[in-house]
Order: structure tokens, then C-alpha cells, then sequence
């Protein structure tokens, strides 16, 4: 395997990292503002809480992770998305900050408030929205490209229908991962209360995930048949991720072994996520960037994977540890330690 | 409107440089304090600094969620606010921001087992054992970041062909000949900082006379102490620095000197200003030091500014900066030898409201330092943003948006700085040390009210 494919196939692999444990954290934020409203807080809030707070930071550092490495090891995204993406991406960069920091605050500092409650649910689903403009535009067409000026057809963008399927299919797939997984963690801190009712939201938002999954594809078709045939292609894949979501749907609804079902889950993403990249190749902004026409040069190319492999086996214990302590211990998920 | 969208550029990227660098340095600095105190408290056995551990880590997760929010921010708008440059450079310095990121991850990991572990373990040590990744993580990120600026300041590793960097090897990149001197400058300096500020924190309690005099004492004392072991390291970092200077980056040195023309046994300018015929008006002048910062000899050439092409030649108003800087620095050396001095001698009381008040304004002056020395630093390379390949003026973006951006940025800062200092107080004054003591160390604070 060339080392380009390598470093597409790591970045993924992030991309995929950050979009569950990122859906977990947004999708929380959301349910932690609706319990507010609903006057439910008092029965999920803790346990979300206790389960963010150590994690929030790591969080972040996924996505982080991803754009540095994309730049790093296909320079040219930096000119192209860079470029097209100013506002978009600067949108995403103060919903983030807006969240992170005013999780800290309210967490640390002041007392709950409605205001923070608000902001740090709707910034949720807001940021997944941001981001996905970046998915959208890479299927081609939204960017023009006039002496040395990459900027981004708005109008285009915001009249597309492929655009909105992807923001409605983030905002959906968030909710459903985050509901799933706190299904999960409410089970282990044998929280029953908080349990019935995060597995109701769980069991709601896989209808609309299908759905807005299937309008995707079909919008997709209409505006990259090249990439749609590839999908069309890889049809096992996104079969196989089908079958798990069948599973964990069955799992939630008979209310048992919600571990498996969020393994479910995730294997049902990372199908249909690997599927949609792999049916993507070769191409990172199609047409303007292929894979191989904007790879660094070999040296550096095989310096950053050697500095991954070096970083995984200082990170993958480090995490595993994490995870040990805050996910995995049912005394702290229950609030004992 | 009429707007020049480089201009625009510079400005939104200094605006959040000179923000994140405020949390960045508390960022770097503050894991090791919180560490040393916890070390000392457990060895001695102290509760006062294992309190002091855990009060500094309290504040510290405030700054520490305003860091990560800001350096994301930076870290997306090299691409997106200088395309053209991370296109060219991204090919040279991926590495180093690739391990940054990694340091970051190993730091983000450890820092949330710490602060929800502080009573989770059997042997005290095994928590305090956590805080050294945390420490490491932390100092690491400040080492990749800065070969990073360096390699901006004096580019290696790679040769130029067609526009498009070839024969690219990412460690030379790294080892740049600006790197040494600046990773022990910026390290030295962040330590130095923190220790500053928290030994104001300490200084301004005192001065309040409110109580818990023995805990604020206690860390006092350990700060200041620091402050003077980092205040020499960091001015020794510096002096580096200006050696490095006058060897590859001559017009930096002379711009902030206002050396213009080349001559041996140089004089040091000290504050000033120019005339309408560039002339250097009112300045102490330091005979043949300028040659000793240079070269380590009085009567060394030193490069003047006239050498530079005059449209490659760094703004003058850096001189400010640089002379800010250095004043800073020997002030923060004089006050801690002075505090040192004093509280040798049983007869002076070292806690005087004259040492205080000095040691107060410390760490606000230690913090503006570090934006002097950094906007000096990088108005310093101007026009260039690649020393010697690229143009600020070829790297930014062309997208009109930029001036709306730079605005809502500006906003994001306002509310995000508003409510840093608003939580700080808040949490700090609901909880003060006298409560926090008598919660959960009654033993101790009746031996306070004696």
C-alpha cells in the first residue's frame, strides 16, 4: 500500500473517532437542554455530566487531529477547502469555543443557568451543521476558481439538497449515537430512571436516521453519479451496515445488553462511513484534488507515519486508561468514587 | 468599502495569537506548580500546598478550556486565513504540527484522570504521578509549536524548486538554526510567567490581610523562588537568542536596536525615539554592549539595518518592544533576588507592603512580556511570513469575508475574556482559602488565627 492511502485510510479512521465520541458529547449537550425544558433534568444530568467532564477535552482534540493531518499529509486541501471554507469553518470555530469554554465555566465556575444550558445544546447540533458543509462541497461544483481566488458559490450551496440531507443526516445520526450511548452508560451506573428515558430518545431518532441516510443517497445521485456508482459498488458494505443497525435497534428495543448495542452502532457508522470514503476515492475535492496529485513529498510523507505510529503507542494505553477510569469503572459511572 | 484583505489577515491572526498566547503560557507553566506543590505537600506531609495544588488546579481547568478553544482556532486559520502559505509549507512542517497535536492528546488524557482522580488512589504518589504527563504533555507542545515559528523565521530542511519545496527532510525542518535558542527562551519564559503571576496571586492575598497568612506565605515563597531560577535561565535564553540573531537574522537584531549602520564595538540603545530623519533621539546609550549581546565580544561588528533591502527590512517600532521585553525581564530578576535577600535576614520583614506590591505588579507585567517578546518576534520577520520564500502578501487569503470574520472573532475574544474573569472571581470568592481550610482542614486554620 502507498504510503498516501496509508495516511487517507489513518485520517479516516479519526474523522470516524471524532464523529462518535463528538455525536456523544454534542448529542448530550442537546438532551441536557431538553431534559431542562422538559423538567427531566434532575434524572439525566448527573450522568452526563459525570461522564463528560473528564472526556470533553479529548473530544476535541479529534477534529484537531484530523485537519492537521489532512494538511500535513495533502497540502493542498489547505489552499482549496482553506480557501472555500473561510466562513463556514470560522462559524464552526466559535461554536466550538463557545461550547467548550461555557462547559468549563458552567461546570467550574457559576452555577447552572438557562442561557448556558441553551447555548450549549443548540451549539450541538449547530457545529455538526458547520462541519458537514466541508462533506458536502467535496462531491464538486460549490467552488469556483478565478486567479488564484478559490472562493465558495453560496447560493449553490444553500439551494442544494444535498447540502441539507447531510446537515439533517448529521444532526439525526448525533442524537441517535449519543441517546444509544447513554442508554449504555445509564445501564452501567444501574441508573433505571435515567435509563427508560434516554432509551425512548435512543428508539426515536433511528427512524429518522434511516430516512435521512436514504434521502442522502438519493440526493447524492443527482449531483456526483460518479461517486453514487462507486457506492452502488461497494452495495455490501453499506448492507453490512444496515445488519448492525438492525441489531442494535432489536437490542434497544427489548432492553438488554446495551453495550452491544453501542458496539452496534459504531460498527454500523463505520461502515457506512468507510463505504462513503472508500466510494470517494480517489478523490479528497472532486475533481480538483486526487489523492495522488496532492500528496507531500515521500519523505515527509513517511516521517508523519512513522510519528503516528509512535504517537498510537503512547496514546492507545493513555486512552485505555482513561477509559478504564471514567467508562468501564460502574463505581464512578454510578457517582461513587 | 474599500479594504485590504492582507491587512485583515494580519490583524484577525494577531488578534487570536495575542489572546491564546495569555492561556498557552498559563497552559505550559501552570501543570508544573501545581505539581511541585502537591510533590512538597506530600513529602512534608504540608496540607497548606497540597490546598495550593488543588486551588491551582481549579483555576487552571478555567484557562485550560479557553486554550483548547483558542488553539483550535489558531490551528484552523493557518489554513484558512494564510491558504497559500500551509499549500507551500504544509509539505515541510506537517511534522511537528502533527506531534504537537499528539503532545496536546497525551496532555488533554492526563489532565482529566488528574483532576478526577485527587482521592481515587491508595498511595498519595500514584495521583501525583499523573501530573508528569501532564507536565510533559504540555512543555512537548510548546517545543513542536515553536520549531514550527522558527522554521517560519529561518527556513532548512528542504530545497526550492519551481515554487515547490523538493528534497524536503522534516527533521532539519525541525532543527532549524532559530530552534534552540527559542524553545529554551519560550519554555524558560512561560515558566517564568507563571511563577510571576502566581506569586502575585500570593503577594496580593498578603496585601489584603484577609487570613490563611501561613498558606499564602507558604506559596510565596516557593514562586519567588522559581521566579528567580527561571528569570536567569530565560534572560540567559534570551541572550541566546540575540546571538542567534546577529549571526542569521541580522536585520531582526538591528531593527530593534535601531543599528543602522554596520560597525564594530556597537553601541545598546536603550528606549528613545526617532526623528523625522530617522535619527535616535533621547536614548541611553550602553557603549559596545549592542557587540557584547551580538558576539560575546565589545568589539565585534555588529550588521546594521542598512545591509537589509530597504522593502525587507522589519517595521522600527519593534525597539519598543525588545527594550519592554528585556526591562521586564531584569525587573522580575531584581524582585525575586530581592525577596531572597531579604528573607535571609530574621530583622526585615520579608513580607513588607513595599516587596508585595512590587511582587503584585509582577505577574501582569510578566504576562505583558510575553506578548512584547512575541510581537516582537513576529513583527520582527515582517514582510515575510517565510524568512527569505514568501510574503505575508502571497500567503493570505483573497476572500472578502476575511473583515467580517475578523470582527466576529473579535467578539468571540470580548465574551470569552469577559467571562474568563468573571468565573475566576466568582469561583474563588465563593470559596475562599479561609473556607476551603476550615472545610476540610479544621487543624489548620486554628493554628492560622493565632
Amino acid at each position: 500500500m502507498s504510503y498516501e492511502v496509508i495516511g487517507i485510510s489513518v485520517l479516516w479512521i479519526f474523522l470516524y473517532g471524532y464523529l462518535i465520541v463528538a455525536s456523544i458529547d454534542f448529542g448530550a449537550g442537546f438532551f441536557a437542554y431538553y431534559a431542562k425544558v422538559t423538567k427531566q433534568d434532575h434524572i439525566i444530568n448527573k450522568i452526563i455530566s459525570r461522564y463528560l467532564s473528564p472526556v470533553w477535552e479529548v473530544t476535541n482534540v479529534f477534529l484537531v487531529f484530523f485537519f492537521v493531518g489532512i494538511v500535513g499529509f495533502f497540502p493542498s486541501t489547505a489552499y482549496y477547502y482553506g480557501s472555500a471554507l473561510l466562513v463556514p469553518a470560522s462559524f464552526a470555530i466559535i461554536l466550538i469555543a463557545i461550547r467548550g469554554s461555557f462547559y468549563a465555566f458552567e461546570n467550574y465556575g457559576s452555577k447552572q443557568s438557562n442561557i448556558y444550558m441553551f447555548l450549549y445544546g443548540a451549539t450541538g447540533l449547530f457545529i455538526p451543521a458547520s462541519l458537514s458543509v466541508a462533506l458536502t462541497i467535496s462531491e464538486g461544483g460549490f467552488i469556483t476558481e478565478q486567479n488564484g481566488h478559490v472562493s465558495l458559490k453560496y447560493f449553490e450551496l444553500f439551494t442544494s439538497p444535498l447540502a441539507w440531507s447531510i446537515v439533517g443526516l448529521a444532526i439525526v445520526s448525533v442524537l441517535f449515537i449519543s441517546a444509544s450511548f447513554i442508554t449504555y452508560y445509564a445501564s452501567r451506573a444501574n441508573d433505571i430512571p435515567a435509563l427508560h428515558l434516554v432509551r425512548k430518545w435512543a428508539l426515536f431518532w433511528a427512524t429518522p436516521t434511516i430516512i435521512m441516510a436514504l434521502t442522502t443517497m438519493i440526493a447524492l445521485s443527482q449531483r456526483n453519479q460518479q461517486n453514487y456508482e462507486n457506492m452502488i459498488d461497494l452495495w455490501w458494505v453499506f448492507g453490512l451496515s444496515m445488519a448492525f443497525f438492525l441489531i442494535a435497534i432489536s437490542l434497544l428495543y427489548i432492553g438488554k445488553y446495551y453495550g452491544v448495542a453501542f458496539i452496534a452502532i459504531m460498527l454500523q457508522f463505520l461502515f457506512a462511513f468507510f463505504g462513503y470514503g472508500m466510494a470517494k476515492f480517489p478523490y479528497l475535492l472532486y475533481p480538483q484534488i486526487s489523492i495522488e496529485n496532492s500528496v507531500t513529498n515521500p519523505s515527509m510523507g513517511i516521517a508523519l507515519i512513522v510519528a503516528f505510529i509512535a504517537g498510537l503507542l503512547l496514546l492507545v494505553p493513555s486512552l485505555i486508561l482513561l477509559m478504564r477510569l471514567f467508562l468501564f469503572d460502574a463505581d464512578y459511572a454510578k457517582g461513587k468514587k | 468599502m474599500e479594504f485590504d484583505t492582507v491587512t485583515i489577515s494580519r490583524l484577525i491572526t494577531a488578534m487570536t495569537l495575542i489572546f491564546h498566547i495569555v492561556f498557552a503560557t498559563l497552559g505550559v507553566g501552570v501543570p508544573l506548580f501545581i505539581s511541585l506543590a502537591e510533590f512538597i505537600g506530600i513529602r512534608k506531609k504540608d496540607k497548606h500546598y497540597e490546598l495550593l495544588a488543588k486551588r491551582w488546579a481549579r483555576g487552571f481547568v478555567i484557562s485550560v478550556a479557553i486554550g483548547v478553544v483558542t488553539g483550535t482556532a489558531i490551528a484552523l486559520q493557518l489554513s484558512l486565513v494564510w491558504p497559500n502559505f500551509m499549500q507551500l509549507a504544509g509539505n515541510v512542517i506537517a511534522l511537528p504540527l502533527f506531534m504537537e497535536v499528539f503532545a496536546f492528546f497525551f496532555e488533554a488524557i492526563f489532565l482529566g484522570i488528574y483532576l478526577y482522580t485527587w482521592d481515587r488512589f491508595k498511595s498519595k504518589y500514584t495521583h501525583w504521578l499523573i501530573s508528569i504527563p501532564v507536565i510533559i504533555g504540555a512543555g512537548m507542545s510548546a517545543v513542536f509549536i515553536s520549531t514550527v515559528n522558527s522554521f517560519m523565521n529561518s527556513p532548512s530542511g528542504f530545497t526550492m524548486e519551481n515554487g515547490e519545496f523538493s528534497a524536503v527532510n522534516p527533521f532539519e525542518a525541525m532543527l532549524n538554526p532559530s530552534t534552540p535558542t527559542r524553545v529554551f527562551h519560550v519554555l524558560g519564559g512561560s515558566y517564568l510567567t507563571v511563577a510571576a503571576i502566581l506569586a502575585a496571586i500570593a503577594a496580593f492575598a498578603l496585601l489584603r490581610k484577609k487570613g490563611a497568612a501561613e498558606y499564602h506565605k507558604k506559596a510565596l515563597k516557593m514562586t519567588v523562588i522559581s521566579m528567580f531560577v527561571f528569570s536567569i535561565l530565560t534572560a540567559l535564553g534570551g541572550d541566546l537568542s540575540a546571538k542567534y540573531l546577529a549571526k542569521h537574522q541580522t536585520e531582526k537584531l538591528a531593527a530593534a536596536e535601531w543599528h543602522f549602520e554596520t560597525e564594530g564595538n556597537a553601541d545598546l540603545v536603550l528606549f528613545g525615539w526617532l526623528n523625522e530623519d530617522n535619527e535616535v533621539v533621547g536614548a541611553i546609550r550602553v557603549p559596545g554592549f549592542l557587540s557584547f549581546l551580538a558576539h560575546g565580544d565589545f568589539t565585534s561588528e555588529v550588521t546594521g539595518l542598512e545591509a537589509t533591502p530597504e522593502d525587507e527590512r522589519p517595521p522600527l517600532i519593534i525597539h519598543y518592544l525588545f527594550d519592554l521585553m528585556v526591562m521586564i525581564g531584569f525587573f522580575l530578576l531584581a524582585v525575586s533576588f530581592l525577596y531572597l535577600v531579604l528573607s535571609r535576614f530574621k530583622r526585615w520583614d520579608v513580607h513588607n507592603k513595599f516587596i508585595l506590591w512590587l511582587l503584585a505588579l509582577g505577574g501582569p507585567l510578566a504576562m505583558l512580556a510575553v506578548e512584547f517578546g512575541w510581537l516582537f518576534a513576529e513583527l520582527g520577520r515582517q514582510p515575510w511570513i517565510l524568512r527569505g520564500y514568501m510574503t505575508v502578501e502571497e500567503a493570505a487569503t483573497k476572500s472578502p469575508y476575511i473583515v467580517h470574520m475578523f470582527f466576529l472573532f473579535l467578539a468571540l475574544y470580548v465574551v470569552l475574556g469577559t467571562l474568563f474573569i468573571l468565573t475566576l472571581r466568582k469561583l474563588f470568592k465563593d470559596n475562599p482559602v479561609e473556607l476551603d481550610l476550615e472545610k476540610h482542614y479544621p487543624e489548620l486554620s486554628k493554628g492560622d488565627k493565632k
